[in-house]
């Protein structure tokens, strides 16, 4: 047994229950919207009506008049950079002579209430001069410059293989997925607390402090450290709380007042001030043989990147490097373009990039498969990638890749049985009884997914943890921001699995201690996870140095395991050799490099991969467009379970999200305006909704570079399970719906023009 | 008694309570007014279930109930355990499985499960009926899969 191994029998591997759970479920855990302090003023936005205009004038005169406001800012009151942004500051605080989408940030108010807040608001008069704004995606790169930047947001080229290929059948398509809004439960809310130092202190449900930090200080004009972000409770975040929202305003106004203040979005602010999933659109063509074998891929991407950059450059990475999938591709002509227009503002969202192309690839795996007179699944068996074959991007695909296990074992898992009952919530339509059974058409589909692990493309990525040691107890000091994923639990359980102490206590995550990075990309496991274990280790080391002092033994003689020190005469207990000594360890964990892409998207871009696959059984009402989705399969390269329940929760989670996805959810929006920004109007899956989750097998193949061999899991079930989805219901329909998602409005259209 | 003031029963505890403005919910009047946090807000529109409490012996939205119509009335939240430091069935049963994440919808889930098992005491409760139960309730975490673990598992530990 290795020593990896060996440490796996304790605690790692099991359902250890989340140590915020009690408070969770007895209303104690303070999520943001639950600080408060006396004394604190209430905070509120000004956001543009418009999608693209001139500011004439911003007056807020009246506002500043009124009984119990205390602040009235705007553009002139940013002390610091008036720009911000995760990867290129290019987004204004707040806007100064031009606004670019609806919502977009105007001015903001304290007050002593919510109330006076809101008709202070009202009061500011924004004279607008309206300009003719880009909406439509296609057009950005043709339409005058909406930014000093330019309406390119980034162009990715992946140019591989030979330019020569033959083929015997081409199939091609254009795909679009519309605009997923992450739509966490805890809309967004910061409390900022003014410092004796001219600092500030905020709260605020964030996925990672350091860069909030970072862009506050910048935008305020202070110095890093004057700036303290707490982890605040978060109500979920999928994406959503990467970017700044409302931490620059909250802190200006904090700093301007003198007084703590608290800033709450309500649902539709929600909708207005967070990014959303790109847009896409996909015109593809598959070159293959005549046994379906592929020759060649080539793909033109547009995401609509919205009015600010945000993360759009590195979406556009993911999209071109992962437009094939899971696949061999001998030659692939990829081009993706991120562009800048006049709509809200996308960024991040779990599976980033990665969750457009593979609806595209994946429907056109199923033309293939039609075309060759294949099964979905043998097409995708004859040009499944192996552990060893080179990427489009010319990078060996090394570290483990069960992907044909995955595929095989869910082509095998039993169907569910067709429906016979005719139940209310056994039809599609639900207890609506429209539907009648034998109208009633089942379908199947199948799709596999692929995403790296971890930043890409040469981005220092990494993270810091401390962990402290008193007698038997670890204390664990990160930044790793919690937001539902687990990480409280699986924290706990690495340290106490590595210094064999049963009693382990997570600090509050502040800015106080290194960066943990951020929690996106699948990578906190592994990075903050990491982080840890090498404290962890680092103090074992320590450990091992005392007692071979106390017991005057050389170093190498000493062993630790499970909580003891022993060695040549001696045994001791860790707590009676530590006796009211500390001791601390501070580890910097970075994953392996990587590199920026060539001009031919070629290179050593990422550190690991992640495979999914999913099958969908759907029961469709063609006539009626209704559906329901009857049953979701899959299978899923974990590396490693640390907590097999937590894992569960992860992937049964990430698929409830590929089905909202998949048949219902989507922001509309309409000239640069989203017209459904609230839960009556953008609906995502309920319990009706969302259909049981037969995990067939989690494929347990330890990566050699991760913690424990644990991969991330976050993310693979979002990527496939929409894929599947759409791919059942047009099993069902015969109908060719490449749009997702797939609402009963598209299955009726398309029926009426096809039947 | 002036106009703006009500007498209201929370978790067993008759008080007094004052509308801070007209068209104040019993929401607003249970976190911003009485500080029990618990009962959550996300929507404002009765479509997520976060703010789910007992009115009167009915589950509902305390977002679409006026507090100026609680008058006289009894509402339980989910602060309304067995006792201070202990977990009521239904809540041990979330804990233990799995069932909660992020944990934003917990306390609205949870006063649905509670309210799923007094209406139905001794009966057998199909799946089917549990997703109906529950289905007022958004969540964005789980999928529901651990909830209905959870909520079956509570079921059978109440009988």
């Amino acid at each position: 047994m290795t020593a990896t191994e060996d440490r796996l029998a304790g605690l790692l591997g099991t359902s250890v229950l989340r140590p915020d759970g009690v408070a969770k479920v007895s209303g104690q855990f303070a999520f943001s919207n639950d600080l408060n302090v006396p004394g604190m003023l209430w905070g509120g936005t000004l956001r543009s009506a418009v999608p693209y205009a001139r500011l004439r004038r911003i007056d807020t005169s009246a506002a500043r008049r009124m009984p119990g406001v205390a602040a009235v800012i705007s553009a002139a009151d940013v002390p610091g950079k008036p720009l911000y942004g995760l990867e290129v500051p290019d987004q204004p605080v707040f806007a100064r002579d031009i606004v670019r989408y609806v919502g977009e940030p105007i001015a903001a108010v304290a007050a002593i209430t919510p109330d006076i807040v809101r008709a202070a608001l009202e009061r500011i008069v924004v004279d607008y001069s309206p300009l003719e704004p880009v909406v439509d995606a296609t057009l950005a790169l043709s339409a005058e410059p909406i930014h000093p930047d330019g309406n390119l947001l980034r162009r990715v080229c992946v140019r591989s293989g030979a330019p020569e290929f033959s083929y015997d059948v081409m199939v091609e398509g254009t795909y679009s997925v519309g605009m997923q809004d992450q739509a966490f439960m805890g809309p967004e809310c910061g409390l900022a607390i003014p410092a004796q130092d001219g600092g500030v202190e905020l709260h605020v449900a964030t996925q990672w402090l350091h860069a909030d930090q970072r862009q506050i200080a910048a935008c305020l004009g202070i110095e890093l450290g004057q700036v303290r972000v707490v982890q605040a409770g978060a109500g979920g975040a999928f994406g959503a709380r990467e970017d700044v929202s409302l931490q620059i305003h909250l802190c200006l106004l904090a700093l301007r007042t003198g007084c703590p203040v608290k800033l709450a979005y309500n649902r539709e602010e929600s909708f207005l001030g967070h990014v959303h999933r790109h847009p896409a659109t996909m015109q593809y063509r598959h070159y293959a043989t005549a046994e379906g074998a592929i020759t060649s891929i080539e793909a033109e991407i547009i995401l609509d990147g919205g009015a600010y950059a945000s993360t759009s450059a590195a979406v556009a990475g993911n999209a071109a490097f992962f437009a094939c999938g899971p696949y061999v591709v001998p030659r692939a002509r990829i081009d993706v373009h991120a562009v800048r227009t006049n709509n809200p503002p996308c960024g991040a969202m779990r599976g980033f990039g990665a969750v457009q192309t593979c609806f595209a690839h994946e429907s056109q795996m199923d033309k293939l498969a039609a075309r060759c007179g294949l099964d979905p699944v043998e097409v995708r068996m004859r040009n499944l990638l192996q552990a060893g074959d080179r990427l489009i991007t010319g990078q060996e695909l090394d570290g483990p890749a069960p992907i044909a296990r995955l595929l095989r074992r869910l082509g095998s898992a039993p169907l569910p049985p067709r429906t016979s009952e005719t139940g209310p919530f056994s039809l599609p339509g639900g207890a609506g009884r429209t539907t009648d059974l034998e109208n009633v058409q089942r379908g199947v589909g199948y799709a596999l997914g692929m995403k790296q692990l971890m930043f890409a493309e040469g981005r220092d990525d990494y993270a810091v943890a401390r962990v402290s040691l008193t007698g038997n107890k670890a204390t664990i000091t990160s930044a790793c921001a919690e937001i539902g994923q687990g990480f409280v639990t699986v924290a706990q359980q690495i340290a106490s699995d590595v210094l064999g102490v049963s009693q382990v206590v997570l600090e509050p995550a502040t800015t106080d201690v290194g960066s943990a990075g951020s929690s996106s990309a699948s990578r906190q496991t592994w990075m903050s996870g990491g982080a840890i274990q090498g404290a962890c280790d680092e103090l074992i080391v320590q450990i091992r140095d005392l007692a071979a002092k106390r017991f005057n033994v050389p170093v190498e003689l000493v062993s630790y395991d499970g909580g003891r020190a022993w060695g040549p005469g001696f045994d001791i207990e860790l707590g009676d050799l530590l006796a009211d000594r500390e001791l601390e360890s501070t580890f910097t964990h970075r994953h392996k490099p990587t590199r920026q892409p060539d001009e031919n998207g070629q290179g050593t871009l990422h550190v690991a991969f992640a495979f999914a696959a999913h099958r969908a059984v759907v029961d469709v009402d063609p006539e009626l467009g209704l559906v329901r989705i009857v049953d979701i399969a899959t299978t899923q390269d974990v590396g490693k379970i640390l907590n097999p329940v937590q894992a569960v929760g992860q992937i049964e989670g990430g698929i409830a999200q590929g089905v909202g996805l998949a048949v219902m959810e989507e922001l509309i929006v309409r000239e640069g305006r989203i017209r459904n920004p609230s839960f009556t109007d953008y609906l995502i899956p309920t319990s009706l909704d969302t259909p049981p989750v037969t995990v067939v097998e989690l494929v347990e193949e330890p990566h050699p570079d991760a913690p424990f061999g644990a991969k991330g899991i976050g993310e693979p079930p979002t990527i496939s399970s929409t894929a599947a989805i759409a791919a059942a219901i047009r099993d069902a329909t015969g109908l060719a719906l490449p749009k997702v998602p797939i609402t009963g409005e598209e299955i009726a259209r398309f029926a009426y023009m096809e039947g | 008694m002036t106009a703006s003031d009500i007498f209201i029963t929370v978790n067993g505890r008759g008080q007094r309570a004052r509308i801070d403005y007209p068209g104040q919910s019993l929401l607003s009047l249970l976190r911003d007014s009485l500080g029990l946090t618990g009962t959550k807000n996300a929507c404002e529109q009765g479509e997520c279930g976060s703010c789910s409490v007992m009115f009167d012996g009915k589950l509902a939205c305390a977002c679409l109930v006026l507090a100026a119509d609680c008058d006289n009335s009894s509402v339980e939240t989910i602060e309304s355990g067995p006792r201070d430091d202990e977990l009521c069935i239904v809540q041990r049963a979330f804990h233990e499985t799995g069932a909660v994440q992020c944990g934003f919808c917990t306390p609205g889930l949870v006063m649905a499960v509670r309210d799923l098992i007094s209406r139905s005491r001794g009966t057998e409760i199909e799946d089917a009926t549990i997703r109906e139960a529950i289905s007022g309730n958004l969540c964005r975490c789980t999928g529901y899969g651990r909830v209905l673990v959870a909520a079956r598992f509570a079921i059978e530990q109440s009988r």
